[in-house]
């Protein structure tokens, strides 16, 4: 999985909010406990030692709840907030050493963010607010239109041109957040709880969207959210956070199936599996001779009770590309089904 | 005997203070107390220990009089060195209101109502505010006091420039520093509290009376405060959002300036315009004590000769001419609000 090198990679990031922040590290590294450090020195702990590794063209989806410290760790990747120790590695350069002149060019040409309240600048246009990246590099206002028309027709606000961002609904206002991070042209986009604001219906429509887009850019995505249906949608790699540390990272149908701690078997819980498990997950090798017929290895497993019409003594084969690479026995797929709950199994 | 000689009796300062013992002229009090009455005082008459009491007591301590007598001589001696460096800098005020008086003055009536209008209208686009301005314009022509109230009006006008043109960048300046703010807020709460009058005595000595600076520089004093705290209130108010967004992409602090605050802080500043026109206003009246033109010379005499119908017809001219400012600055306001700030 790791065969090239990480396009954003995060090494030993720690921060500490509070005066003296390079004072108190050491207690922390030596494992001092958040409320134990709020107590006897004052100051906030916001992350803790956090190695991630995000590859180009994925999708990185850091999920916690509120106060575990992922948007302090999104806002560290373009240095809104300074680290206190750590290395912040994007494209093979410090994030951390960059100069303010550098940081400025870093943050105008390599990475574009999505706010969670859109963030657009109320007294300029649709069309004035998606091409604000390329205003603040200064490039004429001929490129700055047509970029800044080609990225709104596709994120779908062809004919909004000319309105104010008032004028627009909440779904609205962010095509304009996402199309002002695309006509910045930027390998990585940093997405902050983009979709947190909006109505059910209204988010999946965006994710859609978002996932459509990927498809054909291929950008680097690093996105935040509390949401762990949004999370396992969009996930190619997903990040657990709580209390500003890393519990458990990887593929997500992986730490669906085998999550390691009971924080995250809690989230893990109360999500529909059917629909985010997916066949290749908990396909077996192939053993027997006789199929009741033959599925997509990327199907979810929804979709294959409806197959088989709730029959549990059917056989499938798992097709991928065209080529066979194992079964699925329905009595193992409801096995998968059920939520496994430590806590519950050792009372 | 004075009251407090036990005092320096018992600190044993006695012989200090009969060796300097003045020979200046006596007191009005002394005097009468040499005339031998010397009547019993009832108790509750003890005098505070003032410095008078005091040099009663003891020639070695010093009269109020000579206290006041020194500030002033202090005042006259460093106003030489004050007036170098004052005169060469307020020296434009002055070409800029004697100008603006003279154009304002010498200017075709019809010509400067029809300029006042468009003014109005440019920065309202209100008819109802336009026909209002033509209503008091003509009043003001009408009742033969067009001149004085257009004085008053070029007045206002350049001290409203001034206080913009000093007053927005410090408020921007303020915005970005807390150590700023925390020395300007006390200046401008000192200029805010300080009886008008007050800051007319210092610059009547240090400008000669009949330039046009000594008044331009006491309103701009007094209407520049709300200017100052608006914008920076207004650049404190900006969405912090907004502004990460900016830093997100990658904005210099110029560009954020430009681009984000000040657009976003624009309503705000636009009210401390408004209030600082309506403090020149309130305070060129004032200022016609040190001879700035207009209709306070009006009111000013009907106070001076109890000339009742005079006076009150400035006072009707200076209530319109209020409303007329007023009125037209909101209107401008809404504007810019109703464009600007779509928020939402």
């Amino acid at each position: 999985m790791l065969k090239n090198t990480p396009k954003v990679k995060l090494r030993g990031l720690f921060k500490i909010f509070g005066t003296d922040d390079k004072s108190v590290l050491p207690h922390v590294q030596n494992g001092m406990s958040k409320e134990e450090l709020l107590e006897k020195h004052k100051h906030v702990l916001g992350l803790q030692s956090i190695d991630v590794d995000m590859q180009a063209g994925e999708i990185t989806v850091v999920m916690g709840l509120s106060g575990s410290g992922k948007s302090t760790l999104i806002r560290h990747l373009n240095r809104l907030i300074e680290p206190t120790a750590g290395e912040i590695v994007v494209d093979g350069e410090d994030v951390t050493q960059l100069s303010q002149a550098d940081l400025r060019t870093l943050r105008q040409e390599k990475m574009s963010m999505v706010f969670q309240k859109f963030a657009l600048l109320p007294h300029r246009t649709v069309q004035q607010n998606a091409a604000m990246s390329l205003d603040v590099r200064g490039m004429d206002k001929e490129t700055q239109d047509t970029e800044a028309r080609k990225w709104l027709e596709r994120v779908g606000l062809g004919g909004y041109e000319d309105h104010y961002p008032s004028q627009l609904s909440g779904g609205m206002q962010q095509r304009v957040g996402i199309a002002r991070a695309l006509t910045a042209n930027t390998d990585i986009m940093l997405m902050d709880e983009a979709f947190s604001a909006l109505d059910p219906l209204i988010r999946t429509d965006m994710q859609d969207l978002l996932l459509e887009l990927q498809l054909e850019l291929k950008k680097t995505i690093i996105f935040i959210t509390h949401d762990l249906d949004e999370a396992l949608k969009l996930a190619d790699h997903l990040v657990i956070l709580k209390d500003g540390a890393v519990v458990q990272q990887g593929e997500p149908q992986g730490i669906l199936l085998n999550p390691a701690d009971p924080y995250i078997e809690d989230f893990v819980s109360d999500i529909n599996r059917a629909r985010v498990l997916r066949i290749r997950s908990i396909t077996n090798p192939l053993k027997s001779k006789k199929f009741a017929g033959d599925v997509e290895a990327d199907d979810n497993l929804e979709s294959l009770i409806a197959l088989s019409e709730g029959d549990t003594a059917l056989t499938y084969r798992v097709m991928s590309d065209g080529e066979p690479i194992g079964e699925l026995n329905m009595r193992d797929l409801v096995k998968a089904l059920v939520p496994r709950i430590s806590s519950t199994q050792a009372a | 005997m004075a009251t407090y000689d036990w005092g320096f009796n018992a600190l044993g300062l006695r012989e200090w203070c009969d060796a300097g013992t003045s020979e200046a002229p006596m007191s009005m009090a002394d005097l009468l107390a040499q005339t031998g009455n010397a009547v019993e005082e009832p108790f509750y008459a003890i005098p505070f220990p003032s410095l008078d009491a005091l040099n009663e007591a003891c020639g070695q301590i010093t009269q109020t009089r000579d206290v006041v007598k020194s500030l002033e001589e202090g005042f006259l001696a460093i106003r030489p060195a004050l007036r170098t460096i004052l005169d060469p800098i307020t020296q434009p005020l002055s070409w800029m209101l004697d100008g603006t008086l003279y154009l304002f003055t010498q200017a075709p009536w019809f010509l400067i109502m029809a300029m006042l209008l468009l003014v109005t209208w440019y920065a309202t686009r209100s008819v109802s505010v336009m026909l209002f301005n033509a209503f008091c314009l003509s009043f003001f022509a009408f009742v033969d006091h067009f001149e004085p109230a257009m004085e008053t009006l070029a007045v206002i006008l350049v001290c409203t420039v001034i206080s913009a043109i000093f007053g927005i960048p410090i408020g921007i300046a303020m915005s970005k520093s807390n150590r700023l703010q925390r020395m300007v807020i006390p200046v401008l709460d000192l200029l805010q509290t300080l009886p008008t009058f007050v800051y007319l005595i210092p610059l009547i000595f240090l400008f000669p009376i009949g330039e046009s600076r000594l008044y331009g520089i006491a309103i701009t004093l007094y209407a520049i405060v709300p200017i100052i705290r608006l914008t920076d209130l207004g650049i404190r108010l900006v969405d912090q959002d907004v502004i990460e967004a900016g830093n997100a992409f990658g904005m210099n602090a110029r560009q954020k300036l430009s681009k984000v605050e000040l657009p976003l802080a624009l309503p705000n500043i636009m009210a401390g315009l408004n209030q600082t026109i309506m403090m020149s206003l309130a305070m060129v009246v004032i200022a016609s004590m040190v001879t700035a033109p207009g209709l306070g010379v009006l009111v000013l005499r009907g106070i001076r000769n109890l000339e009742l119908g005079v006076g009150l017809m400035a006072g009707i001219c200076i209530v319109l001419l209020a409303v007329m400012l007023d009125r037209t600055s909101k209107a401008a306001l809404s504007r810019i609000d109703r464009a600007k700030s779509k928020t939402s």
